[in-house]
């Protein structure tokens, strides 16, 4: 493998690798309401950094990682690598994949080839290369194996010695670790971080997209946090601390927890404010009412007794930022709860919904549901001025798609589905696609 | 937006029936039309080429057991030269139309309607039209028996390449075009490995097809000239001209032991070899096996042999071909669309034509009757068709459900099935007739049966295979709810089955259609048998050389096809597959 030492030293420390000037994106729909992914993005990643994009599923952070390499091209704005314009993949860049992205039917060898492969390089170069990235990334043995025969852990290697191959400068990982348990991830990062220090990876940055706080303090040099809906830059958060990191000191705690009040902050006046669109065209998503009256379950009882702290409750749950967060803000649309500065907390009718019996929840659940979510409401109005109170589902569904794509309109409408028949405000025949009032008992 | 990798489910849709959109649309007429007029184009060429079956020079068939084995290296062949033409047919025409949206639009409906088109009823044509490219010679009928095969196989590989296309993961899609694959590069290192396991399934279940069209295209009689070429069909067609039983069954052996041979040293080996290029992200329990396979791999010197093979296929593959290295800029949104609407009106215009040809051709000298004659006969047909898959499916349901259940007798029983299915029963027509004539029969039911004849065995796997996947958690829930029998059909195993049985059905039904050009029409020397259908009204009316007639039996044939397809077979393969999918 070249000497990593040399690649870094030809850029100078002020020129950025990466420069990303007010990128928007822009996703067409049918109906000609367009969705805002991303809004006037800017950022640069200079050399001998790690930086994270932090922020919570539908933030457009992967959107970003894709546009800066050249997968996607952005709506608006410019993104330059080592001073060149961006508009197509670029080689100065390697990614590594959230799903690891493996070739089922390549061995390990030949996926991490496979880069080279499309560069034209020689077959005994090639393999040299290769079976030096498989060395450096702790494979060896594994040459000739298919992916199936991996675990989680070593599939992502292979996706790291297929990044390093190609002699990038800077690495981009999207979610990295996400697809792999606790254990496997923390192993994986120790390594990538020791690599890294002792300078014998052929980059000169890494750009990483998370979700996970804890993962982004203890691997980064900065921090950019995205707010969502649209995705923009909400704070820059520099972390210098000295590596290795202890997640347990007291500053990483602090850390940690500041970064949590910064994605919790509301949005003043608008309590729906955290699900795109307003009205009727919010998109809602797809959270079973199991998850939400456990997770007030889990508020209301001992020790947290209506009150809790987002990322202590969601240690003792077992739930990642992006499984909580969704929960919480449907709990804050439908009036359950509060969510402010990194904490959650019961209203009145929440303490109530938890100690109730199960037909009295159903009711209050009901009542909260139409006097909170719009669509509900819509839905019930309608099938209430209707004299046979039966309406077809399809003509919700086309409702929606003038104000959102179809994928969305399907996942709000499972939702509000759901719930509605939780709360029995009205009932649902898949077989006919038909909604009504009817109560099948 | 999270752009989350989707998990690509490997779907193995029989006739590329799994794909979106039941309703025939716009497109499905203008196409229809388009082949239609292709057809008769054809057709009237074919006419104009008639003089050039005169005077070809034959190679003569005799009843010599010493010749069998020739015969049947020379029928293997044309098999073996009409998948390469398929494949080759598949990856370009697939291709295009995963990649262009123009000819997108056209490729896929023609596909869907070739594939329901009998073109068995059009030998003919083809092969005075192929003996027109090649006068005098003997190579036209060759290219016409390998054509008459490549129509049984192409549609459904290229529908199923097609649909494999569509759905590459998008993880894959990005990480190629990340490290920069070459389109090249791309189609060999992705495309193909992941359309294999559907591509090499499609083109299995075409084998029957393919096998009952060799047979039925090597001895061809159009109007007074008969076309033979040396092949176990044309040894069948003479035994039957000399009333030769033993000669039959001489046949019928050999063509067990050809399909025997083709199974173990060229489609087990492939199917183990391609078990990799499942896209599954864990290893699974059990995995294909073949013997022949674990030979080459464990033995040295063919190792070796086949080396080199693997070598010169990965130096084809990175191949760099001069190619633009930026990616194209997108045309202007008004190009885009002014060439949208000029290759709609191209199509438009072209459909135009193909109808006066075919309004000018059937009205010169077919009239209203004529039409009602055929679609009366189609009905004929058509409820043959339905009764007999009816009463196949009321024998092999229970029968494959049984032996499903028992994996010491599903086993043993699967392999069996699957080569009966393989097994071109027009081989066995002979025998059949035999029978009918010595009992004096009544042609019109008893030829019946020889329609499923050689389709009957897709139900039979297809249910056993159903009923193996059943999960034993559902079936001892049941038991131990003691569920009573009727309720156990009605409740459990019917609905647990009922994706595969539609699967097994739905290709029994095409094949049916198809066969029954050959199996309402039967010889026995001199003595002649025939029901009234429509697949008897087109074999008779080839027989006769009568080419308007041949075009309007096949073309009321094809809506009979699709028609049924439409409104019964895709709404029933939907509902299975959405409702009755376990797992």
């Amino acid at each position: 493998m070249d000497a990593p030492v040399t690649s870094r030293a030809g850029v100078l420390a002020d020129t950025p690798l990466v420069k990303v000037d007010g990128v928007s994106r822009t996703y067409h729909k049918g109906g000609g309401n367009d969705l805002l992914v991303l809004q006037d993005v800017s950022l640069q990643l200079r050399a001998n950094e790690i930086v994270s994009l932090l922020g919570r599923s539908g933030s457009g952070k992967s959107t970003l990682l894709r546009i800066i390499a050249g997968l996607m091209p952005p709506t608006r704005g410019t993104v330059e690598i080592d001073g060149e314009k961006v508009d197509g993949p670029a080689a100065q860049i390697a990614m590594v994949f959230q799903s690891f992205a493996l070739f089922p039917w390549l061995t390990v060898l030949q996926n991490v080839e496979i880069g080279l492969e499309a560069q034209g390089i020689a077959p005994d170069e090639r393999k040299t290369r290769a079976l030096a990235a498989i060395d450096l990334i702790g494979l060896d043995g594994f040459e000739t194996a298919y992916p199936k025969e991996l675990s989680g852990g070593m599939r992502q290697r292979v996706g790291l010695a297929r990044a390093l191959v190609v002699h990038p400068k800077v690495l981009l990982m999207d979610e990295p670790f996400s697809a792999l348990d606790v254990l496997t991830a923390e192993t994986l990062r120790t390594d990538l971080l020791d690599l890294w220090a002792e300078k014998r990876m052929p980059i000169s940055s890494i750009l990483m997209v998370t979700h996970n706080i804890e993962e982004a303090v203890l691997m980064s040099d900065r921090i950019l946090v995205f707010s969502s809906n649209p995705g923009r830059v909400a704070a820059e958060i520099r972390v210098d601390l000295p590596q290795p990191r202890n997640r347990l000191s007291p500053h990483f705690r602090q850390l940690v927890d500041n970064i949590y009040a910064r994605m919790t902050a509301r949005q003043i006046g608008r309590r729906e404010g955290n699900f795109p669109g307003t009205g009727i065209a919010m998109v809602l998503p797809d959270i079973s009412t199991n998850e939400l009256s456990g997770l007030i379950e889990a508020i209301a009882a001992a020790p947290y007794h209506g009150k809790a702290d987002l990322p202590l409750i969601a240690g003792t749950l077992q739930m990642e930022v992006d499984e909580l967060f969704p929960i919480a803000e449907t709990l804050q649309l439908l009036g359950f709860a509060e969510v402010a500065e990194g904490d959650i907390r019961l209203t009145d009718p929440g303490m109530r919904f938890a100690n109730a019996e199960v037909d009295e929840r159903k009711k209050r659940f009901g009542q909260l549901l139409v006097a909170n979510v719009p669509l509900a409401a819509h839905i019930k109005r309608v099938l209430d001025e209707r004299p046979t109170h039966r309406a077809l589902v399809s003509r919700f569904r086309d409702e929606l798609e003038d104000f959102m794509s179809e994928e969305f309109a399907d996942q709000t409408l499972r939702g509000v589905i759901q719930w509605a028949r939780y709360g029995e405000v009205f009932a649902y025949d898949e077989d006919a696609g038909v909604l009504s009032l009817d109560n099948p008992t | 937006m999270d752009i989350r990798a989707v998990a690509g489910a490997m779907r193995l849709s029989p006739l590329g029936i799994g794909r979106h959109g039941l309703v025939p649309n716009i497109y499905d007429v203008v196409v229809f039309i388009l082949i239609a007029g292709v057809f008769v184009l054809i057709a009237h060429g074919a006419r104009e080429m008639h003089g050039s079956l005169k005077g070809l020079d034959v190679a003569t068939i005799t009843l010599d057991a010493r010749n069998l084995p020739e015969y049947a290296l020379r029928t293997t062949l044309r098999m073996f030269a009409a998948i390469v033409a398929s494949l080759m047919f598949t990856f370009v025409v697939a291709t295009l139309a995963a990649k262009s949206r123009k000819a997108e639009l056209v490729i896929i409906p023609a596909l869907d309607i070739l594939q329901s088109v009998p073109v068995l009823g059009f030998l003919t044509f083809t092969v005075t039209f192929f003996l027109g490219l090649f006068p005098g010679n003997v190579l036209g009928a060759e290219c016409a028996a390998i054509f008459a095969i490549f129509t049984a196989q192409a549609w459904n590989m290229a529908f199923s390449f097609y649909q494999s296309l569509r759905t590459i993961p998008s993880d894959l899609d990005e990480c190629s075009r990340h490290f920069r694959l070459s389109p090249w590069l791309r189609f060999w290192r992705l495309e193909v490995p992941f359309a294999a396991p559907g591509l090499i399934w499609n083109t299995m279940m075409s084998m029957s097809g393919g096998w009952f069209f060799v047979v039925a295209s090597e001895a061809i009689t159009v109007g007074d000239t008969t076309v033979t070429l040396p092949g176990i069909g044309s040894w069948i067609a003479l035994a039957i001209a000399r009333e030769d039983l033993g000669a039959v069954a001489l046949a019928v052996a050999t063509m067990g032991l050809v399909i025997l041979g083709y199974d173990q040293f060229v489609f087990r080996p492939i199917i183990a070899w391609a078990d990799k290029f499942k896209f599954e992200q864990t290893a699974a329990q059990e995995r294909p096996q073949s013997w022949v396979y674990d030979l080459i791999r464990r033995t040295k010197v063919l190792r070796r042999l086949t080396a080199p093979l693997a070598r010169l296929a990965d130096q084809l593959s990175t191949v760099r071909l001069p190619m633009p290295k930026r990616p194209r800029k997108p045309m202007p949104e008004w190009l885009d669309r002014a060439s949208n609407l000029a290759w709609l009106g191209l199509v438009l215009i072209a459909t135009a034509y193909a109808l006066w040809v075919i309004i000018e051709y059937v009205h010169s000298t077919l009239g209203l009757h004529e039409i009602l004659t055929a679609i009366g006969l189609g009905l004929l047909t058509l409820t043959r068709v339905v009764i007999l898959i009816a009463l196949a499916s009321a024998v092999w349901v229970p029968i494959g459900v049984w032996i499903g259940l028992r994996p010491w007798a599903a086993e043993r029983v699967q392999p069996i099935a699957q080569f009966l299915a393989a097994f071109p029963a027009n081989v066995l027509f002979p025998i059949a007739v035999v029978v009918i004539v010595q009992l004096a029969l009544n042609p019109n039911i008893w030829l019946s049966p020889l329609m499923v004849l050689g389709t009957q065995w897709y139900i039979l796997f297809n249910v056993i295979a159903g009923a193996s996947a059943f999960p034993t958690d559902l079936r001892e829930a049941a038991t131990l709810y003691r569920l009573r029998s009727p309720q156990w059909w009605r409740k459990v195993i019917l609905p647990g089955i009922l994706p595969y049985y539609v699967t097994g059905a739905l290709t029994a039904t095409g094949g049916s259609w198809n066969a029954s050009i050959v199996a309402e029409v039967a010889s026995w020397g001199q003595i002649k048998l025939q029901a009234a259908g429509i697949g008897a009204y087109i074999a008779e009316a080839t027989d006769a050389g009568d080419y308007h007639r041949v075009v309007l039996g096949i073309a009321v044939m094809s809506i009979f096809v699709i028609t049924t397809n439409r409104i019964l077979w895709r709404p029933l393969y939907r509902i299975a597959e959405e409702r009755y999918r376990l797992n």
